[in-house]
């Protein structure tokens, strides 16, 4: 039997316990283990930026972080920014249409809420630099763009 | 971005009680979206989900001599090792649904891989590395054959066979042509006629669509017998029937899910992933997930086939144009997919939104060693749009007129007769012109400015068909010999195109034989959890008849014909 390794972190604020492979990356075990299914994969190799989630208030790929590696660390998804109503950036990406298919959307917010909280009033500049690891082939960028300056309660243009 | 509406246009021809045009509506989905709610295929957990990789050729083209896979089978939680032989049905064209084409392409190759990335060997394991550590064991022994990758060249005479069932490299329409035609006119009088004569050649690449969720299916055990399938296709019904042609199980015991796709653009209909995914879970009564990595969707993901393009236009002086010649190759790759309606849809689409009193077209699909091409955003139509487009610029270049103006003076209007002797209706190709022409601060001479779609169509000539159609140098517009699936038809002469047969095929397909249908094994854990209801064990159905005994290579070899929706001839 392969050796699994117990980690114990907080996901969404809560504390979560879960036994892990050796090697095994975060996106499973978040996705598989712990059955938060809101980060996505899209590629594996750390270019596509679905798979972006909030690692002790940085924006990380989870498909490239060992799950070993967080003992003790708060992971935040798209399933914990709503407590109860949307957050203002699901706000804005709602108002300004910035999602298509949706398979992006998790790493955007993810991406999105990071640099507000660092950043509260970003530059259209700085907006993209935050993004510019999540692909989204809908290329909604513009709206996308919109969207987060919207949630800076700045102008979209 | 706003929307800039332009009522001004066509306000006459519209009923203005338009109530959710020009306004924004939310869509449905959103707050799934950005909730990470929306149920993509991907997101259904089930205990004891069990993962499919495949061995794949390294060749674009090459002979199988053995397979081995007798250390796969022993590697740690290696559930089973599949091959073309467990598929019961294991070849197939996805528009054999519709009775178009022959049969010419395996869910898993067992004699020949024609293009790289061909899949050879399924290996369902407990976890997704230790089916690619498995795959990593099994050996493949290849002879490697010579291979094509350029239209041109697999039409040339010697070229190697890349699909088997059309030997010449070239898809056979109606059981006898090897092109779509069109003719319309006398393009040689047109062309004598003219005052320029410019020929080009268009080449455009193979177009990835990428979708930011990969490809894929999980498939599990359902009750009475049934199977459940997630997937990301875009065609549920059309998955659907050929998961039942290739698994030659009734379709009433496949049960689809899907219509929350992670972005497809035409690309996940080829339905590689729901077959594969439902006989894994009938041969280990487990759930299977079936996913293509990003590297298998850029490699092995089908593409929008390449096309090459002889254009050739006849222009007066003054910017008529009064012929066009096409001549096309769509790259379909190894196998057909879809690739021979494409061109249909293609053929009926030239020459373009231009109404030219001469225009004759012959239009190719042909097979090379590169991967199978599928559909991709206006499929057919794309690649014929750039090259016809891209000529228009060269000519209105070499003529020294305003492209802009160039494309007005030869819009079609309401009225024209079609090429494909259709008339025009609701043109707007000369109101998009000007308001083009306006936003690039371009000047249309007035007489342009004031010309409409809805004025002037159909006048004389431009409403006719014309009186005199040259045909082939046969005499006919034809194209193909007989020894092909239609059989009976006299032989005809070959145009420059086709070289002979390298040996004869059957004159009609027989129905191969099937492998036996996979029973599911009892299960060892198939209870899903989370979103998905509990399930009970799998029953064994009925044995049934033994399969009509028939040596294995008729089986793959015999290109069959299946004439119905969702395989309800066979049951
Ligand atoms: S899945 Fe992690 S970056 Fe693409
Ligand atoms: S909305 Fe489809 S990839 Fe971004």
């Amino acid at each position: 039997m392969a050796r699994k390794k117990p980690i114990q972190f907080v996901h969404n604020g809560s504390d979560k316990a879960v036994f892990v492979d050796e090697g095994e990356n975060l996106l499973d075990v978040l996705r598989r283990g712990v059955g938060d299914l809101t980060p996505k994969y899209g590629c594996g190799q750390g270019t596509c930026g679905a798979c972006t989630v909030i690692i002790d208030g940085a924006p990380r790929l989870a498909c490239l972080t060992l799950a070993e590696t967080i003992e003790g660390q708060s992971v935040e998804t798209v399933a914990g920014l709503a407590g109860g109503q949307l957050s203002p950036v699901q706000e804005a990406f709602m108002a300004h249409f910035a999602a298509q298919c949706g398979y992006c959307t998790s790493g955007m917010l993810m991406s999105a809420t990071a640099l507000l909280r660092d950043n509260p009033r970003p530059t259209r500049d700085e907006v993209v630099e935050a993004i510019s690891g999540n692909l989204c082939r809908c290329t909604g960028y513009e709206a996308i763009i919109a969207a987060v300056m919207t949630a800076s309660g700045q102008q979209a243009a | 971005m706003p929307v800039e509406m332009r009522k001004d246009l066509f306000a006459d021809e519209r009923d203005d009680n338009l109530n959710e045009v020009g306004k924004p509506t939310q869509r449905q989905d959103m707050v799934g979206h950005v909730t990470g709610r929306s149920p993509f295929y991907d997101d259904h957990l089930f205990d004891g989900l069990c993962h499919i990789r495949c061995v794949r050729s390294p060749h674009h083209n090459a002979r199988i001599r053995r397979i081995d896979t007798s250390a796969a089978e022993k590697m740690p939680g290696v559930l089973r090792v599949v091959t073309g032989a467990d598929v019961p049905g294991n070849l197939n064209t996805l528009l054999s649904l519709r009775d178009f084409g022959l049969d010419d392409e395996p869910l898993l190759h067992t004699e020949h891989c024609n293009y790289r990335g061909a899949p050879v060997v399924a290996i369902i394991a407990d976890t997704e590395r230790q089916a690619r550590e498995a795959c990593a064991a099994v050996r493949v022994d290849y002879e490697v054959l010579p291979h094509v990758l350029d239209v041109e060249e697999a039409i040339a005479p010697r070229a190697p066979v890349v699909n088997p069932p059309y030997p010449d490299n070239l898809f056979v329409y109606h059981g006898k042509y090897n092109h779509q035609k069109l003719r319309f006119g006398d393009v040689e009088a047109g062309f004598a006629e003219a005052d320029h004569v410019i020929e080009k050649r268009y080449q455009m690449s193979p177009i990835e669509q990428a979708p930011m969720e990969t490809c894929g299916a999980i498939a599990a055990p359902e009750t009475n017998n049934r199977f459940v399938c997630y997937t990301s296709t875009q065609g549920l019904f059309f998955s659907l029937g050929t998961a039942a042609k290739l698994l030659d199980v009734s379709s009433a015991r496949l049960h689809f899910i899907g219509g929350t796709v992670g972005g497809g653009f035409g690309g996940k209909v080829d339905s590689l992933h729901e077959p594969l995914a439902i006989l894994g879970t009938m041969l280990t009564g487990r759930p299977v997930k079936y996913q293509f990595d990003r590297a298998e969707e850029m490699q092995v993901g089908a593409p929008r086939g390449a096309e090459r393009w002889y254009i050739k236009t006849g222009t007066m002086a003054d910017g008529r144009i009064v012929a066009m010649q096409l001549k096309g190759y769509f790259d379909a790759g190894a196998t057909t997919r879809l690739s021979s309606y494409a061109i249909v849809k293609c053929v009926g689409h030239l020459p373009g939104p231009y109404t030219i009193p001469h225009v004759y077209a012959d239009v190719y699909c042909v097979y090379t060693n590169r991967t199978p091409a599928t559909a991709m955003r206006g499929f057919g139509i794309t690649g014929v749009d750039y090259s016809v487009e891209s000529h228009l610029d060269v000519v209105a270049h070499e003529l020294g007129l305003n492209p802009i103006e160039f494309r007005i003076m030869n819009a079609y209007r309401d009225g024209d007769m079609k090429a494909h002797r259709r008339v025009a209706k609701n043109c707007a190709l000369i109101e998009c012109c000007q308001v083009a022409a306006e936003k690039a601060g371009v000047k249309l001479a007035p007489h342009l400015q004031e010309m409409a779609s809805m004025t002037g169509g159909g006048e004389g000539a431009r409403g006719q068909i014309p009186n005199y159609t040259a045909l082939d140098e046969h005499g006919r517009v034809e194209g193909f010999a007989r020894q092909s699936y239609g059989g009976g038809d006299k032989a005809t002469p070959m145009d420059e195109f086709i070289r002979p047969m390298p040996a004869p095929q059957p004159a009609r397909p027989v129905e191969p034989a099937r492998a036996p249908v996979p029973q599911p094994q009892p299960a060892a854990t198939p209870v899903p959890s989370g979103a998905t209801p509990r399930q009970p064990e799998p029953s064994l159905e009925p044995a049934g008849a033994p399969p009509p005994a028939s040596p294995p290579d008729e089986r793959r070899r015999s290109p069959r014909r299946f004439s119905s929706v969702s395989g309800m001839r066979r049951r």
